[in-house]
């Protein structure tokens, strides 16, 4: 018996659905067997990875805090993503956004005022918007790749913190550590749930979620990006510009990503350190996919990388993992859904007789 | 020297083929049995019976997605059928590659070229070469069986200086080394001036005469009746009759083609209001594409309530022109009244600042160009329409644009299951009649179409061709690019045609005919009588 692949009449929405959750169970199948391989108990692999993180309330709210810049950035890159504008920027545009927006916390160090925190939201998306911008302007006037240009980016700015906390902003009472001073109680996010650290930024995140449908559901300047994504030519024909796509592709994910660095140095960092991201704007473009681009998918999507963060570092205290393992389980998630993906244009099938035959029979 | 295999056989006069071969003498070359070929969303050949004989020039008849090409990759290997047999002289064989095809004796000329634009043509044939060769014998051997079958062709220039015509001999004499005991071809005329057709014939006839069979497969039933001896007709993947194209005339061959009777056109009298629509003036623009063509001073007006149409053997410059016309090729503005819109300058505007103007265009691309194929046909009537009313404050008013998508869909008889169906799971004839319908239904003040009935059953070109007609006599400018010479001759008011990227002047298809159009094709036609344009806007036609 053969089994060959063949192309499906239709695109199959079933599959559409159900290969996340395929690439899910096999992430956590293949998990299993690596923890047999190391001769760890797979249950107690289980248990460290999924369970332990999430099983009280404090638990919960660290994964609503890991969640938030994933969900956030995820929903920004997704509308670029939908026209084939491909922003690998985040990382470095959440790197701007906290610079921003933290710079504003510590310029206001000593002053107490409810115009402080609002203030540090716009400079924040405005650094994340700055840093896109610069990839966007080479695309739309020398046809560079954004791609290199806004990956080449995330150094840059992440030196650039880098600096600013080892030099210019460094705390002056830090006993010369690489940190700024921490931030005053009018510059940091408020709390939403007692006993966690989970806090405002969840609504922020909920709120550009429900924004992102209506932009890609109702919007005609998402469908105009959904054009262009599926057929430029046919976005050429229609008369679309591209260059606004373009624009509007690169901005929407630096803003998102720009506001989510705020939100992580105003919440629960509360100061600028070198890093201020456990490279939550990678992750995001696997959250992005995972999710399907669909703004409500990339929330379920968000919670679940946020729960392989948390899985990570329960697996490193519990069992003594390396730290590499969140990025194992990041790797064969993106993996496993390309692979199932296929199955959404093709299907398997049992090869029938009589096509099998070899040779030409003369 | 090349070793010619049918030379001693004896001359079969190629119109001497009967169709009660019931002599038991004469094996026929090749028999198809009871084949069947089933694709996911359709039966592509459903109990094909076909015999030819040696000798024989038998054309496959049939609309567009009737199964004649899947029967011809099946008898050259290309797909593998799921029942029947297939008899080589007189033995069952299995054809699982076109390897095996080849080493029997069958070759095949396709409808799309496989040449390397960048190598000469004696490279092109030794790539395809099984086995050993010498170079410089190859060369010899091109020569020789290009000029033995009137295909004269220079083994040493590159494919890219050649004609299409010439590329197609390429692909033929290709086939003719193999010495090839059945050649299949594949619509070999939609490519190819009248006058090559001509030739084309001659070296057929010629071949057929050594003894090879030769499977002609087309949907030009004048060309059948003059070349083949026998058809078989198709429809639906079906067999629908085996007759002898003399005989039985045009009209029958279309009914069982297509099942009824041929519609006729109502043409009406233009209605000739001189108001300039649609002018070019002296547009000249070079192809991003190295292969590409360039435009070269080109200069015409399409008045309101005439249907112009553009002639040319494609990859002449239709591609450039149309995307000059239509936006997707804006100029810079110094240069914006090279194309002029009701009398406004706008060869520097995007396509959807033209439209504006009243322009709409249906391209030749439809999947990819004209419709987003994994998109509904309600979110497709929005790609050339939102700035109709159908969008505001920056959010789609669903309800008017299913309204007009169903208005399209009741007016053009698209056969689909609804407007929420995607587009890519309508077939090409109704797709197209979408897409036309979306343009025509815009009002348009110019409508520029092009191939407007390509891959289209011969039911939907009616309508189709009819739809441009009265939109015509709506007083609308219509501009038609074809390459489809009846078609033309057909439903226009006035013929230019396009060579080389230069345009020749304008002729009423009363004061020409296909000889003078055919010529003209080839690039020969009067510079002088070339259309002027005034710099003030004001024009002359020929």
């Amino acid at each position: 018996m053969w089994l060959k692949i063949e192309a499906r009449p239709a695109p199959s929405v079933r599959m559409k659905y159900l290969s996340p959750l395929i690439a899910v169970a096999l992430t956590l199948m293949t998990g299993v067997i690596f923890s047999a391989f190391m001769s760890l108990n797979p249950l107690n692999t289980f248990h460290a990875f999924f369970i332990s993180p999430i099983d009280d309330w404090y638990g919960l709210g660290e994964l609503g805090v890991n969640a938030i810049p994933l969900v956030l950035i995820g929903t920004g890159l997704a509308i670029g993503f939908r026209s084939n504008v491909w922003n690998i920027g985040a990382e470095g545009q959440l790197a701007m956004g906290a610079i921003f927006g933290g710079g504003v916390a510590l310029y206001f160090y000593e002053q107490e005022g409810a115009y402080v925190l609002p203030l540090m939201f716009v400079m924040g998306a405005l650094g994340g918007m700055f840093w896109a911008s610069i990839p966007a302007f080479l695309r739309t006037r020398f046809n560079t790749n954004e791609i290199l240009v806004s990956l080449m980016l995330n150094y840059v700015a992440i030196l650039i913190l880098s600096y600013l906390v080892h030099d210019l902003w460094r705390d002056p009472d830090g006993f010369n550590f690489p940190e700024s001073r921490l931030f005053s109680e009018s510059s940091t996010l408020p709390i939403v749930l007692e006993g966690t650290r989970l806090h405002f930024g969840v609504v922020i995140a909920l709120g550009a979620v429900a924004l992102a449908w209506v932009f890609v559901r109702k919007s005609f300047l998402g469908y105009q990006m959904q054009v262009a994504g599926m057929a430029n030519a046919a976005a050429l024909y229609a008369g679309f510009k591209r260059k606004r796509m373009v624009w509007v592709g690169l901005l929407s994910g630096g803003l998102a990503a720009g506001v989510a660095g705020l939100m992580e140095v105003a919440g629960p960092i509360g100061q600028l350190l070198p890093s201020v991201s456990p490279g939550y704007g990678y992750a995001a473009i696997i959250v992005a996919f995972v999710g399907r681009l669909h703004p409500f998918g990339i929330l379920l999507a968000g919670l679940l990388m946020s729960l392989l963060y948390l899985g990570g570092e329960s697996a490193q205290m519990d069992l003594g993992l390396p730290s590499a393992v969140t990025g194992v389980f990041q790797g064969m998630l993106l993996f496993y859904l390309l692979a199932a993906d296929l199955f959404i244009n093709f299907r398997m099938r049992r090869d029938t007789a009589g096509s099998r035959v070899a040779g030409a029979g003369l | 020297m090349f070793r010619r295999r049918f030379s001693a056989g004896p001359r079969l006069p190629t119109q001497a083929i009967k169709l009660t071969q019931s002599d038991s003498s004469t094996i026929p070359r090749l028999e198809l049995r009871d084949i069947r070929k089933v694709y996911p969303a359709v039966v592509a050949n459903d109990g094909v019976n076909l015999t030819a004989y040696p000798g024989d020039i038998h054309a496959i008849v049939g609309e567009n997605g009737a199964g004649k090409s899947t029967l011809m990759k099946i008898v050259y290997g290309v797909t593998k059928p799921d029942a029947g047999e297939i008899r080589w002289e007189g033995e069952r064989v299995r054809i699982n590659r076109p390897a095996d095809a080849r080493k029997i004796g069958i070759g095949m000329v396709f409808q799309h070229f496989s040449l390397f634009e960048t190598l000469t043509v004696a490279q092109n044939i030794a790539l395809g070469m099984e086995g050993p060769y010498r170079p410089d014998e190859l060369s010899e051997r091109i020569e020789s069986v290009s000029e033995h079958y009137g295909l004269p062709l220079d083994p040493r220039r590159l494919v890219h200086s050649l004609s299409v015509g010439e590329r197609q001999r390429v692909e033929i004499v290709r086939c003719l080394l193999q010495e090839p005991k059945l050649l299949i071809m594949d619509e070999p005329t939609s490519v190819l001036t009248p006058q090559a057709v001509t030739k084309l014939f001659d070296t057929l006839r010629r071949l057929a005469g050594e003894g090879c069979s030769i499977l002609y497969i087309s949907h030009k039933l004048e060309e059948i009746q003059e070349l083949c001896g026998v058809a078989t007709v198709m429809r639906r993947g079906k067999v629908t009759g085996v007759v002898d194209p003399k005989k039985e005339g045009a009209a029958g061959l279309a009914r069982m083609m297509i099942g009824r009777e041929l519609p006729a056109y109502e043409h009406g009298e233009p209605v000739s209001v001189r108001e300039e629509r649609l002018v070019l003036d002296r547009l000249s623009m070079t192809s991003d594409d190295p292969f590409g063509t360039d435009l070269k001073d080109i200069s015409f007006t399409v008045y309101g309530g005439e249907i112009v149409g553009i002639a040319g053997i494609s990859g002449n410059g239709q591609q450039e022109l149309l995307k000059a016309i239509s936006g997707e090729a804006p100029l810079p503005a110094s240069r914006a009244s090279a194309v002029r819109i009701d009398g406004k300058p706008a060869a520097h505007f995007d396509a959807d600042t033209r439209r504006d103007l009243g322009l709409t265009f249906v391209p030749e691309e439809r999947l990819g160009r004209g419709v987003v194929p994994p998109m509904s046909l309600d979110e497709n009537a929005l790609l050339t329409t939102y700035r109709k009313g159908m969008v505001r404050y920056g959010l789609i008013d669903r309800l008017r644009v299913r309204e007009f998508a169903e208005q399209c869909v009741q007016d053009f008889d698209v056969r689909c299951a609804g407007t929420h169906a995607a587009a890519k799971s309508l077939s090409g004839g109704n797709l197209q009649k979408f897409i036309v319908g979306r343009e025509m239904n815009q009002k348009p003040e110019v409508l520029v179409v092009s191939q407007p009935t390509w891959g289209v059953d011969v039911g939907a070109a009616s309508a189709i061709r009819q739809a441009l007609i009265d939109l015509r006599n709506e007083r609308a400018a219509v501009l038609v690019v074809s390459e489809e010479l009846d078609e033309l001759f057909e439903i226009c008011d006035r013929i230019v045609v396009i060579a080389q990227g230069r345009i020749s002047p304008a002729r009423k298809p009363s004061e020409t005919d296909m000889e003078e159009i055919g010529l003209w094709m080839s690039g020969m036609f009067p510079e002088s009588e070339t259309v002027k344009v005034s710099t003030s806007g004001t024009s002359h036609v020929a």
